[in-house]
């Protein structure tokens, strides 16, 4: 096990230390889609922690991430240090409050009800002029980081919006990891594998769903901040379903309840997606016939967890 | 509000509840009994709108597009049960939720390509093309009450296919339990396809049916999915009498939700789920 | 004999129009194995279902120490003390057994909300999992793969990861299920070692097992208590020997 876990620490490291030399080598262009999918694996390790770790499908998770990014399109050009937390936690509110009540359906009815619930959000800010309607919002100015004066951190440049994603990217993957270790980590993973089983043992289950389920939604929320951050706007799509399930492509195509896996899976995808866009305007149908592919051929994903293992 | 206007109302809830049975009814029958959750559903409504736009064109008269549509969509849906879906059977939700999914982007592009990406229409057939006049200003389309009625008899012939038929008697043991049909030796894959291509052709039907009322554009079929599913999970997954039900409610919540409160168009279906949710979780007429 | 543990008063349940438990009234107290036998459909997993909080009774009473528990959720029913185990395995395959059981122990830490400190590191937990595998004979079997352990090592496996929610009241259902005869004596000396802290609920087929560690026995057939008492009268009952146990036994005697 041990082994394991130093090659899974070395290899981290080699990645890291390769995106952080990245900027050196890689033109604006690929900077910048570079940023967009370590975005991406933010969404898509949150959703992994629902999909994966606790087995809870859930087809509406643009939802948290819309939330957060319009959170931060309405705002003037605010200080990062609050408007980032404060959409996050509108992003967790969101996630507390439809949890609450998507939770109560499970199986196939959880994955419906979650996919109508962000449809929801999604005719809501389309129709309304408020958000923009269906051309979106723009931001009239980048959040300022500046802490007491000092600018270190200047998020109209795309190098330190590719820094700054990238350090998150990795808090995030580091976070869950130790939430995946922890008490509360190994409640989920009984949970995904016998939930009957964990509330005979005296687990009041629900309530750590909704706990994850507010988690999830939070970190998608990170992701949708900064997908404001980076794009300069946001539009009612990136609430919707496509958005959603998109990313569950990512964890399935990564491995699921891996962390790392769909991580890679945002990578694999958008690379994937970028190839097929420039081969032709219809992209978004070899995109399909991949994703049948993946289901009928790779059910397990790039980087498949042992049949019905834990994690270790 | 005036009665023309309520009259007006009342028939359009509930011309748009029964057109949303016709393709809730598929999805839901294809849950219930083949155990499958399919996104791809409302991309078999759009693929119905477009075929009515394209027959009509070339066949030169609606009633001929639809019968020949019908034909089309029987048979998509059974290539696509044999080629895809039964791969799905008895597989985590997961993987039926992606297959679908990816459908769906297959299907969009494909109409982006034969199609475009304009809006279309398709002219009012007759001998429905005229409107009845309610008031001086107020008048209700023909076309509309026919459509309603058609609905109105397949949602009958539904019902008694299922009440008194032999495939009938297989769909209800089939949506009780699974495994029974397997042992009364009914051929459970010439059921499943069945089942699958009834699905399909209902949606597809109904496309063909809203193309001249409604407009044919692309993302049409999406739209419509979602709200099925709301009338699904309302009504109870598999229960046909539980979408009908539904459907109707959500109808006539969708036009009178946006004519009592505006401002929120679009989300007095979705608020109607939530109650409804938190009441019966399961749904009106799910199994507890 | 003690005051008893858990007590049952006119519990029943139907399923439709069908009455699976019929007005039953028991007790098991203490220090003593409270063996529920009969023939297939007799309403016994539907009894233990509510006793556990699986399954809500549609009549009568369940009282836990005095309380009132009829009704209550699985989770409420564990957090005062009853322990069960599954007829079917319910292990968590992935997990090794010491981490099933300590998965099972954490259950009693104030909350599992704990996100970030290892879940390695909680002294009790892993003593109260260390603990349990030594009492169910699995001490030597902790680090190995829940998935990798024999049946008869996963069925005592069940009962650890019971025993690690330290339970005051056990509901075993069916533990001797598919074991081989030298299994089967490992767990019927598990059972007998676990009354001398515990209040057991046992539902068995296996009729040397039930009369090698019953102190009480009751009888269900359709759903209805047919006789209750000492083993060795009711084993005497001509109604029982007609209803029940002429069948099985009667090669015997």
């Amino acid at each position: 096990m041990m082994g394991r876990q130093a090659a899974r620490r070395a290899l981290l490291a080699v990645l890291v230390i390769a995106l952080a030399l990245f900027p050196l080598v890689g033109a604006k262009f690929y900077l910048t889609y570079a940023t967009k999918i370590m975005i991406m694996a933010i969404f898509a390790m949150s959703l992994d922690l629902l999909v994966g770790v606790t087995g809870l499908v859930s087809l509406g998770h643009a939802l948290y991430f819309g939330a957060a990014g319009y959170a931060l399109a309405m705002m003037d050009g605010p200080s990062l240090w609050w408007s980032l937390p404060a959409s996050m936690a509108l992003a967790a509110l969101a996630a507390l409050a439809i949890g609450a009540l998507v939770l109560r359906a499970s199986g196939i009815y959880f994955i419906m009800v979650t996919l109508a619930f962000a449809q929801m959000a999604y005719f809501f800010v389309r129709d309304s002029s408020y958000f923009g309607g269906s051309d979106g919002k723009y931001l009239n100015a980048r959040p300022d980081a500046s802490l007491f004066g000092w600018r270190a951190l200047d998020l109209d440049s795309h190098l330190h919006r590719y820094y700054l994603a990238l350090a998150l990217a990795l808090a995030v993957y580091v976070l869950l990891r130790r939430v995946l270790g922890s008490a509360f980590g190994r409640v989920l993973v009984g949970i995904r594998d016998n939930e009957a089983r964990m509330r005979s043992l005296g687990f009041a289950t629900f309530r750590y769903k909704l706990a994850a389920f507010v988690l999830a939604g939070a970190l998608a929320g990170l992701a949708g901040y900064l997908t404001a951050l980076q794009d300069g706007i946001m539009n009612p799509e990136q609430l919707g379903w496509n958005r959603s399930g998109e990313a569950l492509v990512m964890v399935i195509l990564g491995g699921m309840g891996t962390l790392a896996g769909p991580a890679l899976g945002a990578g694999a995808l958008m690379a994937l997606e970028l190839v097929f866009s420039t081969w032709t305007k219809h992209w978004q149908l070899l995109l399909g016939v991949f994703v049948i592919g993946v289901v009928l051929f790779m059910p397990r994903g790039l980087l498949a967890r042992r049949k019905e293992s834990g994690h270790g | 509000m005036d009665f023309a206007t309520f009259l007006i109302q009342l028939l359009n809830g509930v011309q748009y509840g029964l057109l949303l049975f016709l393709i809730a009814s598929g999805l839901t029958l294809i849950f219930g009994i083949m155990g499958v959750i399919n996104l791809a559903h409302g991309s078999f409504y759009m693929i119905g709108a477009y075929l009515a736009f394209w027959l009509t064109g070339a066949l030169g008269n609606f009633w001929l597009a639809l019968l020949a549509g019908v034909a089309l969509s029987v048979l998509l849906g059974v290539a696509l049960e044999w080629l895809l879906v039964r791969h799905l059977y008895r597989r985590d939700h997961l993987y039926q939720v992606l297959l679908t999914y990816g459908l769906i982007l297959v299907f969009e592009e494909l109409r982006s390509i034969l199609f475009g990406d304009d809006v279309h229409g398709v002219t009012v057939p007759s001998p429905f093309n005229f409107s009845l006049r309610l008031t001086d200003t107020l008048s209700y389309s023909v076309y509309r009450l026919a459509m309603s009625a058609i609905c109105l008899a397949l949602a009958a012939a539904m019902y008694w296919t299922i009440a008194r038929t032999r495939l009938g008697m297989m769909i209800r043991a089939g949506s009780v339990n699974r495994e029974m049909v397997q042992a009364l030796g009914i051929n459970v894959g010439l059921l499943y396809r069945l089942v699958f291509a009834l699905g399909v052709a209902l949606a597809a039907f109904a496309g063909m049916l809203a193309a001249p009322a409604a407009s044919v554009f692309p993302g049409m079929g999406n739209q419509v999915l979602i709200v099925s599913f709301v009338v699904v999970v309302i009504g109870g997954l598999g229960s046909v009498r539980g979408a009908l039900v539904a459907a109707l409610l959500i109808g006539l919540a969708d036009v009178f939700g946006q004519l009592a409160f505006p401002q929120l168009s679009g989300m007095t279906v979705y608020l109607v789920m939530a109650v409804v949710l938190l009441w019966r979780p399961r749904g009106l007429f799910g199994s507890a | 004999m003690a005051e008893a543990a858990l007590r049952t008063e006119g519990l029943s349940r139907s399923f439709g129009g069908l009455r699976a438990v019929a007005d039953v009234s028991l007790a098991c107290s203490s220090g003593a194995v409270h063996a529920v036998i009969g023939p297939n459909g007799a309403g016994k997993t539907t009894l233990i279902n509510m006793l556990s909080g699986d399954l809500a009774p549609s009549g009568g009473r369940i009282e836990l120490f005095g309380e009132d528990v009829t009704g209550l959720r699985p989770e409420q029913v564990s957090q005062r003390g009853v322990g069960r185990s599954y007829q079917k395995t319910n292990v968590f395959p992935g997990f090794s057994a010491f981490e099933n059981c300590r998965l099972a122990a954490q259950s009693r830490l104030p909350s599992s909300m704990r996100f970030f400190r290892s879940a390695e590191r909680y002294p009790e937990v892993n003593a109260a999992a260390e603990r349990a595998l030594e009492a169910a004979g699995l001490a030597a079997r902790g680090g190995t793969p829940a998935a990798a352990l024999s049946h008869g090592e996963q069925r005592q496996l069940e009962i650890a990861m019971t025993l690690a929610t330290a339970p005051r009241v056990l509901l075993l259902d069916e533990p001797l299920a598919g074991m081989g005869a030298e299994e089967s004596a490992r767990m019927v000396a598990l059972i007998r070692s676990l009354r001398t802290q515990h209040a057991i609920l046992l539902v068995e087929h296996d009729m040397d097992a039930v009369f090698a560690v019953a102190d009480v026995l009751t009888v269900m057939v359709n759903g209805a208590v047919l006789a209750s008492g000492a083993p060795a009268q009711v084993r005497a009952n001509p109604e029982v020997q007609h209803a029940y146990l002429g069948e099985e036994e009667g090669g015997d005697g």
